[in-house]
């Protein structure tokens, strides 16, 4: 290729990182293209399959690192497409969290009180709304039940889904066939497209170099679109501001890349990861002690044997989200769905004379599945995940056509996130074994080491150059005109479900994206509504984003 | 053969036919090898195929050391791992499955090869597994879908609140 392209701004991912940037600066009147080295799917073609070769391996990402595993999006849209679409808002505390260093994590211009109003945009565009205790499903109900009967609270989880088309199919890993999970498919990816954003599928960026007039040009290739493995074609793009958000798996191995081009990054580039704390323990519930100790029972007089049916989390309990409590021992307990395959290979048979995790009493334990209920641990983690070397291509060497991949995660839980864990199983325990209603184990972390369905933390903004690889602003230090807007600019676990708080941020970035893209002759306006029209979210903001319009 | 006795390690099955020598016949019905492992490890989307013939090498060393250490006799009409009674196959797969194990990645990726074969049927499309009877979906109680192949449940809920929200519940419906 003799020339490259360009455009003022390059979106690196359309996760919700890369989905909210791009709304807001192609609506404020930028030309931008976004990469996503993901399919392109819709509708239709998410599929009911568990068959290699559907949506459900062909949007999803498995990625098994030494002592860490992480599962992500792979799609147009990204996270939002394959995740449960629940969006709690994270706890005041959180923003407090010191970590191992001592100091904020956070950079001190954000808080809970200061991040609400950008949440509330977020809300506005998908539109999140709670959960009613008529749209649980058997499992979260089950599992609110068992809270209440052990003395404590269980919430209905706020959600970005259309109740009234949900058929609680349970399929959501897979993509929604039915446009009930209100993904960025359906809001700020069609507006950014409608402001004339271009997206390109199944683009995979590699690294970035800079050009002579101060901007970036970045190095992409062209992924084959079943074999992923295999590269058909590869370009640049030269653009006045590149916007990362890649995911906190890819993310920071881009940037590793980039540094011989670049130069020298920052020491938090792809350190100080974060699991979310996140755990998992399988409950195998006595059906006949579900109806006599809590008194449930479906229509047709079944106790539960339910576990198939439903859309993933929709309890969680938060008696543990308590600010007085000491750092590392604050969770959350959220009830589960995982399909058969990811969520049985990892269950552990209680009480086993021989291995936990296969043969013949695990195949016994396979018959009562559909008695399971998964809880899902959300805690306070160390920080302790750091990238390793870096791969010739993408942020992992795939082993198979799609999802399977071999990444350079190294992840050794520190004594304060194994003591949050025990906590939290002994915590399970204590709720679901109660009066026999089940026998619980965790998931061993034997086979792939610890899980994260939430990867955090890898490029994380701050307010100390030390720890921190990006400013309050979310700019790269010591690169100007790079932003990072996904979860790897999330500071440290949340003890929630993070896609919230990561869109939030990536909303509350945009003025400062804006500014520096003027700076650098980009004709554009901060100022959209949600992507549906909606103005009372972004009036609301105007006045916190023309101070930072002025900065 | 030997793969065959692997994945049956993994999650066993019923012996195929009486002198079934993978299949160790130490459950009532059908394992991973009638689900399908061997289609799932062969399957090209996996990217395991090129490496099973070495696979199954290297398993039948491992277990001729494991044979030698414990004093077993192997059977030399079929292969070394074939040759070992299940509990004895089960404590190989436990050495070479360990955290210590230099291999271990490789012999996890066969179990979990094996696994997905068993619970989700992974190298069928999901629906015509159901309609021919995979033992593993039938084993789990995997619900049929709906006549156009997609799954709704219309009923799914107790339809009742169950538990009290936390105090410091904000109005959005989030922790405070």
């Amino acid at each position: 290729m003799t020339s490259s392209e360009s455009t003022d701004v390059l979106v690196i991912g359309s996760g919700f990182g890369g989905a909210i940037t791009a709304y807001h600066l192609a609506a404020g009147g930028a030309r931008v293209v976004v990469l996503e080295r993901g399919p392109w799917l819709s509708g239709e073609e998410f599929e009911h399959d568990f068959k290699f070769g559907s949506s459900s391996t062909r949007v999803f990402d498995f990625v098994v690192g030494d002592g860490m595993s992480v599962l992500s999006g792979n799609c147009v849209g990204g996270g939002s497409v394959v995740y449960f679409a629940a969006m709690p808002r994270a706890p005041r505390f959180v923003f407090d969290r010191k970590g191992r260093f001592g100091h904020r994590m956070w950079p001190s211009a954000i808080s809970r009180g200061t991040l609400d109003p950008w949440y509330d945009r977020v809300a506005e565009a998908l539109p999140v709304s709670q959960t009613s205790w008529d749209t649980v499903p058997f499992s979260g109900g089950l599992f609110g039940a068992a809270c209440d009967h052990a003395g404590r609270t269980a919430n209905p989880v706020p959600v970005a889904l259309d109740q009234a088309k949900c058929t609680n199919c349970n399929w959501m890993m897979a993509g929604c066939r039915f446009d009930a999970k209100r993904s960025l498919l359906l809001n700020y990816l069609p507006a950014a497209l409608a402001h004339g954003a271009q997206i390109r599928p199944l683009h995979e960026v590699q690294y970035l170099s800079r050009t002579d007039d101060g901007g970036y040009r970045v190095h992409y290739t062209v992924l084959d679109d079943v074999d992923y493995r295999v590269e058909v074609d590869s370009g640049t793009i030269d653009a006045k501001i590149v916007i990362i958000a890649a995911g906190a798996g890819a993310t920071p191995v881009i940037l590793q890349r980039s540094e011989p081009t670049l130069g020298a990054m920052p020491h938090a580039v792809g350190r100080y990861f974060s699991g979310n704390g996140e755990r998992l323990n399988t409950a195998i519930f006595d059906e006949e002690r579900i109806r006599d100790v809590l008194g449930l029972s479906r229509p047709d007089g079944v106790p539960y044997e339910a576990y198939q049916i439903g859309k993933g989390p929709c309890v969680a309990s938060w008696d543990r989200l308590d600010g007085s409590l000491p750092e590392y021992e604050r969770f959350s307990l959220e009830q589960l769905y995982f399909p058969p395959g990811f969520g049985t290979i990892l269950a552990q048979v209680p009480d086993a004379v021989g291995p936990t995790w296969f043969g013949a009493e695990k195949k016994e334990l396979l018959r009562t599945w559909q008695s399971w209920l998964t809880v899902f641990t959300m805690s306070e983690d160390d920080n302790e995940g750091e990238f390793g070397a870096v791969p010739p291509s993408g942020n992992a060497v795939r082993l198979s056509q799609q999802m399977l991949a071999r990444g350079s995660l190294r992840y050794e839980p520190t004594e304060n996130t194994l003591r949050g864990w025990a906590l939290s199983d002994a915590e399970v325990r204590d709720i679901l074994e109660r009066d026999g209603l089940s026998r619980v184990m965790p998931w061993t972390n034997d086979v792939v080491g610890a899980y994260t369905v939430h990867p955090l933390a890898s490029c994380r903004i701050g307010d100390n150059p030390a720890t921190s690889a990006l400013d309050d602003r979310h700019e790269l230090r010591n690169h100007p005109g790079i932003f990072v807007t996904d979860g790897s600019a999330v500071p440290a676990g949340l003890t929630v479900n993070p896609a919230m708080t990561i869109a939030a941020l990536a909303e509350r970035a945009v003025p400062g994206i804006v500014a520096a893209a003027r700076a650098r002759g980009v004709d554009v306006r901060y100022g959209a509504p949600a992507p549906d029209g909606g103005t009372s979210s972004r009036d609301a903001v105007l006045p916190l984003a023309r101070s930072a319009l002025r900065q | 053969m030997v793969l065959e006795a692997y994945a049956d390690t993994i999650l066993p099955g019923e012996k195929r036919w009486p002198g079934d020598r993978a299949v160790a016949g130490v459950s009532s019905d059908g394992g991973a090898v009638a689900a399908g492992a061997l289609l799932a490890l062969g399957s090209p989307e996996g990217g395991l195929a090129p490496a099973l013939d070495a696979l199954a090498d290297g398993l039948d060393e491992h277990a001729e050391e494991y044979a030698a250490e414990a004093g077993i006799e192997l059977d030399p009409e079929v292969p070394a791992f074939v040759s070992l009674d299940f509990p004895d196959r089960v404590r190989l797969v436990q050495r070479l499955t360990d955290p210590t194990h230099p291999e271990r990645e490789a012999w996890i990726s066969l179990a979990m090869f094996s696994v997905i074969a068993f619970d989700a049927a992974a190298h069928s499309h999901t629906v015509e597994a159901l309609d021919a009877g995979h033992v593993g979906l039938k084993i789990i109680g995997f619900r049929q879908p709906d006549s156009d192949g997609l799954w709704r449940f219309d009923t799914y809920s107790y339809g009742r609140q169950l538990a009290q929200p936390h105090p410091d519940t904000t109005a959005s419906g989030s922790p405070a």
